[in-house]
């Protein structure tokens, strides 16, 4: 029963990212851009005869995705995965499906591996319910026997009998997901791999989602289960793997990584970001750390945009250990500032005072936008430790996340008013 | 759990296993096939109609200019509308599975993305549509050698051959579009130019038997006049004789773009999930 059905072994995933390389000029005389030009041209024709990868700019460098994995997954576990954006947990789960080579390292799995997609992957809207199923069972890796052996409990679980035979594109968006999950759901192998599924669709869905993948668990199947939502996370999970810029930062049982998680940069009030290049971006995230000891949250987000943002919106949202969202505020909420030009880069600023929470740690993420659509969002990249000090660590422990005062008084009956 | 089932991901394993995954997934293969034709046909009235017409007009308008116009002669005493469509035919087969292979990973573009399977599936799928577009074009020959009461000889057997070879002659340059098309998508641009070009740079709308004696060798390294000539000798019988040196050349030519094709798609393939 406890035999290992995953087994990573030094597993490292490195990418090559190009560079433009700046030469401490001033300026940039166009004789240097032809030349440089010609050279990057040169080396282009001779990748792509040959067949190798071809990078922009001019200075390639090695980035490693995953550095020297190391772990075992026994069968029937449910294994957590956890991490902030980019600590590498798609790539892992894209080594992990053979979607992506690693570099070096090895994995030895024994069992079929199949991925719960993102919603509707693979579906066709010209073809009928009962076409996309087949399509959608061969594409996850069934055999037309088996998807025709199980085509009746598919149609069943999905509630969609009366309409198989009309294209998916008439279909309302409640019986597209059901459809596509059901397949999925169908699909029996000995390895499940879940990425964010359950970031769309509705509670109910989400609901459905997590029964199913409860149930798959106490079949004995393994899940590998990657999510922002710790609520889930600890609710599925047995045992969990948190990463950190490629590395394994700590194993063990979910609660105590999710602890670790949660509790990982406390000290730290900043946090850098790579600005992507056109489009706007979130560059730093710095939070008062002294302001923090009183319930006051001081929160500056650094931004970068190719065009003025009018006005330059940001968010927060502050998470609890336990993954549920416990209070949020963007700039969205309130009325409408406008800067007459807008601004290219700058700083936004959010000040929450007395914050109403219990004393304890808590995650935020943060999202910039401007009045019409969202930019970029950093999930959980700050800790927050609001109400406790380093004089004074421990406070008695409240009910839920609100601290409200209340008054309570004790008399006899007899003198009530 | 047997030690059949257990797999082992390393830096470069997957080359090994490569074609034995690819047998493995066939059934994707059918599968992804029978999509396309499935979308193709989906409204059935137009999909039909479209592969009618499309070789009709373009016989009938290369038959007034070559024929009737520019009084080219035709092979023997083969009508000259017949010796238009016996080129068409073949033509049309290489340069729909051409264009169908070359923009396939782009547009499965979130399956690539997403899901494991080797890619060779992809391209040769989209192939099997142009396939059938062949055979519904196939019925208006049917009915033209009925019209001009034209017998092929016994050499009409052999017309399976040039069908697989229009297909390789397609596939070889389609994997290696395709998987540049990857990167950079300016590459889609090549093929409707190449598409265009070549109907009229191939022996399409007149008999590569004008094509001057010392020329003719040459004009072999268009794939196509290969498979266009041995269209003709299939279908039209005698009139029409293959010029031995040429053909084998073009042969060559195809067997060189196939193992090109195939051996730069194999390369590139493992950053498609990385790119796309």
């Amino acid at each position: 029963m406890a035999d290992v059905v995953i087994k990573s072994e030094h597993l490292s995933k490195s990418y090559l990212i190009g560079h433009q390389r700046s030469e401490g000029k001033r300026y940039v005389a166009l004789r240097d851009v032809l030349a440089r030009n010609a050279r990057n041209l040169a080396r282009k024709t001779r990748d792509m005869v040959t067949g190798r990868a071809v990078l922009q700019g001019d200075e390639v460098e090695e980035f490693w995705a995953l550095k020297d994995i190391n772990f075992e997954v026994k069968e029937g576990e449910v294994l957590g995965i956890i991490g902030r954006n980019g600590a590498g947990k798609s790539t892992l789960l894209k080594v992990l499906s053979r979607i992506t080579e690693p570099t070096e390292g090895r994995v030895t799995i024994r069992g079929r591996v199949a991925s719960l997609l993102e919603v509707g992957t693979g579906f066709h809207p010209e073809l009928t319910g009962r076409e996309n199923i087949y399509l959608n069972g061969s594409i996850l890796g069934m055999g037309r026997a088996e998807i025709r052996r199980k085509f009746d409990e598919i149609v069943a679980f999905a509630e969609v009998e009366r309409f198989l035979d009309t294209p998916v594109k008439r279909y309302s968006s409640g019986m597209y997901v059901r459809l596509a999950f059901a397949v999925a759901a169908h699909l029996e192998p000995e390895i499940l791999v879940v990425d964010e599924v359950l970031a769309v669709g509705d509670a109910e869905f989400q609901k459905k989602c997590l029964g199913k993948m409860s149930e798959v668990s106490r079949q004995g199947r393994t899940v590998l289960f990657v999510s922002h939502n710790m609520a889930a996370v600890r609710a599925l999970a047995t045992r969990g793997i948190l990463l950190a810029n490629g590395g394994i930062a700590g194993t063990g049982s979910i609660d105590q990584v999710i602890t670790h998680y949660i509790g990982l940069g406390a000290q730290s009030s900043t946090v850098d970001f790579v600005a992507q290049r056109g489009r706007p971006t979130i560059v730093k995230v710095s939070v008062d750390q002294q302001a923090l000891v009183s319930n006051n949250l001081d929160l500056k987000i650094f931004f970068s945009s190719p065009w003025p943002l009018k006005p330059p919106i940001g968010g927060v949202i502050l998470r609890a250990a336990s993954g549920e969202n416990v209070w949020g505020s963007n700039g969205r909420f309130h009325e409408r500032i406008d800067q007459g030009q807008g601004l290219c880069s700058g700083v936004i600023q959010c000040a929450a005072r007395n914050l109403p929470l219990e004393p304890g740690d808590y995650v935020a993420s943060i999202w910039l936008a401007d009045w019409h659509q969202n930019y970029d969002e950093k999930i959980d990249v700050l800790s927050v430790r609001l109400g406790m000090s380093e004089s004074n660590p421990q406070r008695p422990n409240g009910i839920g996340f609100l601290e409200w005062p209340a008054v309570w008084r004790a008399h006899s009956e007899d003198s009530v008013i | 759990m047997s030690d059949s089932r257990t797999l082992v991901i390393a830096p470069g394993l997957a080359e090994r296993q490569y074609w034995r995954d690819l047998w493995r997934y066939r059934e994707l293969f059918y599968v992804l096939a029978w999509r396309d034709v499935a979308v193709r046909y989906k409204q059935t009235i137009i999909g039909l109609a479209w592969a009618l017409i499309q070789p009709l007009l373009t016989m009938v308008l290369f038959t007034v200019v070559f024929g009737k116009v520019a009084k080219l002669p035709s092979e023997g005493n083969a009508p000259y509308a017949l010796l238009v469509y016996a080129g068409l035919l073949p033509w049309q087969l290489f340069s729909t599975s051409l264009t169908g292979a070359s923009g396939s990973l782009i547009a499965n573009s979130s399956l690539i993305s997403k899901v494991y399977f080797p890619r060779l599936v992809v391209p040769t799928a989209a192939v099997a549509v142009a396939f059938v577009d062949f055979l519904v074009s196939f019925a208006i020959l049917v009915g033209l050698m009925i019209w001009y009461a034209w017998l092929p000889g016994w050499q009409v057997v052999t017309l399976p051959l040039f069908v697989v070879m229009a297909f390789l002659a397609s596939l070889g340059p389609g994997l290696w579009i395709t998987a540049l098309n990857v990167k950079y998508r300016d590459f889609r641009y090549v093929i409707p130019f190449l598409v265009q070009f070549g109907l009229y740079a191939s022996p399409v709308g007149f008999s590569s038997g004008i094509i001057p004696a010392q020329w003719r060798f040459w004009y072999s390294l268009n794939p196509t006049v290969g498979v266009i000539d041995g269209f003709r000798w299939a279908l039209l019988g005698g009139e029409s004789a293959i010029y031995m040196p040429g053909f084998l050349l073009s042969w060559g030519v195809i067997a060189f773009f196939l193992w090109l094709g195939i051996r730069q798609f194999r390369k590139m393939e493992k950053s498609f999930a990385d790119l796309i």
